[in-house]
This record gives structure tokens, C-alpha cells and sequence, in this order.
């Protein structure tokens, strides 16, 4: 399982149990060991895509876009084994918080912008070789589609799928039939659900076609 | 300093034009909004390093059609010497930036929303006014119109001819007063629209379980979202009572059971005997959705689930005793 952890993610034993963990400045309360920070992986859906021993096909250091980066809980993980990381949030309240975190990671650009509107920020991020995505909005296969010029053509699209954001009446795997439909541009490599970390989430890794 | 602050502001309206799709804007907005738009400049190009006054207008501002491979970029135009200089100059002006512009929609959004609710109402009201003069005075002519949509109808129709110069004249000005109120009605639609479509933005958990329109009503009477947010939720249940509230401490009158939120379909379609639990319960609800909203700020579709158990609990107290 381990052998596909990128370098800078690891298990390391912390308060006594095995945990996923990446070396950085604490940034919400989790537990830490030698500079080393627990990824709580229900609070975080690629950190439960690792847990699940997903081929995300990181290996460190990557150039990686964040779509939805929210108040920053995954995208410090990220920045803290990956290259330069753009993390773009469109609410203002959870960007307060991510900026204190970027603060203390260098590496780490937040833009407040809508993922939904990428000519928004095109000016500032460069091609990157992952892009993460994990929006609360609908209709978030527009965004993958949107968001795929920023992608090199080896790169890779970590995309979480919330069934509830597009539509808490409908059956998730309806949701998540739809959202493999609109996919456009894209060749999906692996999916699978991840509950019961998180429930009703379909993590999904693509690769531009 | 004084042109920092100029450059935060027309950012800003861009901003907001963009989002609100020129609800808010005006013709100058829009030309600069277009007048950015297509460049395929990284947002480097009108940047001074180490003058960070320049630095919020070149992220915010700015737009390209593609990315490009900017740190190369910034580096062959002479902007910074090395791959890392880039870097530590791109940190300094996202961090400005994402700063300022927290700083600066936190503070107005709410209150543009209650600006949008007031006047929603205000031209609710004055249409209904004016509709009912319009109403009165066309029972002096031959085809006489009730309410809205009489002065909807009166407009579709042609003029009839006559030859008294002086109903000629006053069916003119009826005629411009129908008009009126049909443009205020109209107005009154799309300031409804724009709340629709905004308040999931300002408030998502609210908007979600409010729905737009009583959200930010809510968020009025409050005075706001923080102010919202430290309301606890027994004053929530009540916004919008306050003359029966103050009559109830005086020692005249029951206690209200529930303010504006009676207009949600969870009170107003719940039966009288239950409706004060019934608002309780949603006021509740509202209080965290207001509380996240303000200081989380992310979409919590479960607070939903549970307001529907609730309600459905309650109601079915109700059925129980039939």
C-alpha cells in the first residue's frame, strides 16, 4: 500500500496508532510526532484516497492546482509534499483561515476565485501535473472540463465527487454515473466510493486523453 | 496608501460584477471588466517587485485565456532573476491579495443583500399602491382593470380614440402610471432574482434551509450575518415579531410563536397547535446555519437532513392524535 505514497507521505506511529502523515506546520489541532502532522483521513478526501491505497500516481514535489481548497485542512497536507501548490477557494470566510496557513508554507498560492471561472486565474497558475479537486459545488464535472487546460498531457485529476452537492434527492450512484458522463477530455483511470470515511464521495483519477 | 485604496475599490466592483453578473454594475464596470478581459499577459507585467501596492490590482484584476508557463516567463521578461525570487514574489502577492479581498467582501456582501431585500419590498409596496389608483381610476373608463396584472393588461390593450380632449389627456397619464407599475413589478422580479442567485454565496446553510428570499430577510432584520449569527435562536423564532414581542413583556398578549420565519412551509404548513415547536425547531436550525455560515462558511447539506426529521417528528405528533 505504501509503495504508492509519494515521497513525503508516509505511516508513522503517533499517539500510539499507525497514521498517515506529512512532515509541516500544524494547522488544525492534529496530532504531531517529531514535525511530523497526522492526516486525518476522515476529515480529508485524499487523504482517504491514500488510505484506500488509491494509484494517484504522486510521487512529491509536483506542480499541483487545488480546486476547493476550503479553509485549507487537505491542501496543507499537499503543500507540505508537493512543488508550488495553487489552491483556489471562492467563499471568503474559509479563505481567512487557508491564509494562515499559506502563511507558513511558501509554496502555497491562495486565490480567491470561483474554480467554475478559470480565465479568472489563468494569469497566475502555471501548467501543473495534478489537479485536485474536491468542490461543494453542482454541476462539478464543468468544472474538471473547465479546469483540464491547466493540466499537462501525463498530468493527473484527483476529483472527489459529492453526490449531495449536486443533488441530495437523487441516488449517489445516479450522481456519479452523470458526473463519469459529462467528464469530457479526460480518461478515467480508477474510481471507487469512499465510505466510510466519507459518505456518498466517489473519488475519481483521470488522466487528459 | 491613497492609491492602494482606489485599486482595492475598482477591483472589488470588478469582482462583484463578475459573480453578480452586473446586477450590481453599471455601464463603467462593464467596460472595465471587458478591457481586461483576453489579455494574455501573466499578472506579473504590472507588478513592481517590492512595491506591494501593485501587487493586489495584478492578481485580482487581471485574466487570460490560457495558462502559460509563467515563473519562465516572469524570468525572460526581467521581473525576477531566478525560479525562486518568482515564487517568493508570487506568495507575497496572493497572501496580499486574498487578504485584502477577504477583508474587503466580508465587510459588504451582506449588506448589499439587505439593500437588494429592502428595496424589493419598498418596490412591492409602491406598486401595489400605485396599482390600486390605477385600478380606481380606470372604473371611469370603459374598461376598468384590477390589481398588477390589470395594469398589465390595460398596457396591451390599444388606445381607444375619443374625442374629449380631457379624457384623451387623463387616459394618457393612466396610461404612463399603468406603466409605472408594471416597471415597478418588474423591478421588484429581478431584485428577487438577484437575491436567488446571491444569498447561496453570502449564506449557503441559510439559503438552504431559509430559502434565499428568508434568509435575508432574516440577515435585515438582524442587521446583518455576524449580527445573525450571535442572535441566539429563541430571538431568531421571534425577528420580525418584535411589536407583539414588546406587547408580551408588557404584560399585553401571549408570547408570538414565530416572526417572518411563519412564511417558511415548515410553520406556516405545520397546524396551529404545533406551530410553535415546529418554529422552534427551524429557528434552531437557523441559528447554526447563520453560525457556520459567518465564521466556517462551507455547505453542510446534512443540516437539511436533519431539520426534515425534526419537522416530520413534529408533524406527526400532530397526525397521532387524530
Amino acid at each position: 500500500m505504501s509503495d504508492r505514497l509519494p515521497s513525503g507521505v508516509t505511516y508513522r506511529t503517533i499517539e500510539g496508532s499507525d497514521r498517515l502523515v506529512t512532515e509541516g506546520p500544524p494547522v488544525y489541532g492534529e496530532p504531531t510526532s517529531e514535525g511530523w502532522r497526522a492526516w486525518d483521513v476522515r476529515r480529508s478526501k485524499l487523504g482517504a484516497m491514500f488510505e484506500r491505497g488509491m494509484d494517484t500516481g504522486l510521487e512529491g514535489g509536483e506542480t499541483v492546482l487545488y480546486l476547493g481548497a476550503a479553509a485549507g485542512t487537505t491542501v496543507s497536507h499537499v503543500a507540505d509534499f508537493a512543488g508550488p501548490t495553487y489552491a483556489v477557494e471562492f467563499a471568503a470566510r474559509p479563505v481567512a483561515d487557508l491564509l494562515e496557513v499559506a502563511a507558513e508554507r511558501p509554496n502555497l498560492f491562495v486565490l480567491l476565485e470561483d474554480a467554475r471561472s478559470p480565465s479568472e486565474y489563468a494569469h497566475v497558475v502555471e501548467p501543473v501535473d495534478v489537479i485536485v479537486q474536491d468542490v461543494a459545488t453542482r454541476d462539478q464535472a464543468q468544472v474538471a472540463n473547465a479546469n483540464r487546460q491547466f493540466l499537462s498531457d501525463d498530468g493527473r485529476l484527483l476529483a472527489v465527487v459529492k453526490a449531495r452537492s449536486e443533488d441530495v434527492t437523487a441516488d449517489p450512484e445516479t450522481v456519479f454515473d452523470r458526473f463519469l458522463d459529462r467528464l469530457e477530455g479526460y480518461s478515467v483511470l480508477e474510481t471507487e466510493r469512499l465510505d466510510p470515511f466519507h459518505d456518498d464521495h466517489l473519488a475519481v483519477i483521470a488522466t487528459p486523453e | 496608501m491613497v492609491n492602494y485604496g482606489m485599486n482595492l475599490c475598482v477591483l472589488y466592483i470588478c469582482g462583484r460584477a463578475i459573480r453578480f453578473e452586473n446586477t450590481f454594475g453599471s455601464p463603467v464596470v462593464w467596460w472595465a471588466m471587458n478591457a481586461d478581459r483576453g489579455s494574455d499577459r501573466g499578472w506579473f507585467s504590472s507588478v513592481s517587485p517590492g512595491d506591494p501596492e501593485t501587487y493586489v490590482g495584478a492578481i485580482a484584476d487581471g485574466s487570460a485565456n490560457e495558462p502559460a508557463d509563467w515563473p519562465s516567463r516572469s524570468i525572460e521578461s526581467g521581473v525576477v532573476p531566478d525560479q525562486s525570487s518568482y515564487y517568493e514574489l508570487l506568495h507575497a502577492a496572493t497572501q496580499a491579495t486574498a487578504r485584502a479581498q477577504v477583508r474587503r467582501r466580508e465587510r459588504t456582501d451582506d449588506q448589499r443583500l439587505i439593500h437588494c431585500i429592502r428595496a424589493m419590498d419598498d418596490t412591492e409596496r409602491v406598486a401595489n399602491e400605485l396599482a390600486e389608483r390605477v385600478s380606481a381610476w380606470s372604473s371611469t373608463t370603459d374598461t376598468p382593470v384590477s390589481g398588477i396584472d390589470g395594469a398589465r393588461e390595460l398596457l396591451s390593450r390599444s388606445p381607444t380614440q375619443t374625442d374629449d380632449a380631457i379624457a384623451a389627456a387623463t387616459d394618457e397619464r393612466l396610461v404612463s402610471l399603468a406603466e409605472q407599475v408594471v416597471s415597478l413589478d418588474d423591478e421588484a422580479t429581478a431584485l428577487r432574482e438577484t437575491i436567488e442567485k446571491s444569498m447561496p454565496t453570502v449564506a449557503p446553510n441559510l439559503s438552504m434551509l431559509a430559502g434565499p428570499v428568508l434568509g435575508a430577510r432574516l440577515i435585515a432584520l438582524a442587521g446583518g450575518l455576524e449580527a445573525l449569527a450571535k442572535q441566539p435562536s429563541g430571538t431568531i423564532q421571534v425577528l420580525g415579531a418584535e411589536d407583539a414581542l414588546f406587547a408580551h413583556l408588557a404584560g399585553r398578549g401571549s408570547s408570538p410563536k414565530h416572526g417572518v420565519i411563519f412564511v417558511h412551509e415548515y410553520v406556516s404548513g405545520t397546524e396551529p397547535s404545533l406551530r410553535g415547536s415546529a418554529a422552534r425547531a427551524l429557528a434552531g436550525k437557523l441559528a447554526i446555519a447563520a453560525r457556520i455560515d459567518h465564521y466556517a462558511g462551507d455547505r453542510r447539506p446534512s443540516l437539511q437532513a436533519e431539520l426534515d426529521e425534526r419537522i416530520a417528528t413534529i408533524q406527526s405528533r400532530g397526525d397521532g392524535d387524530e
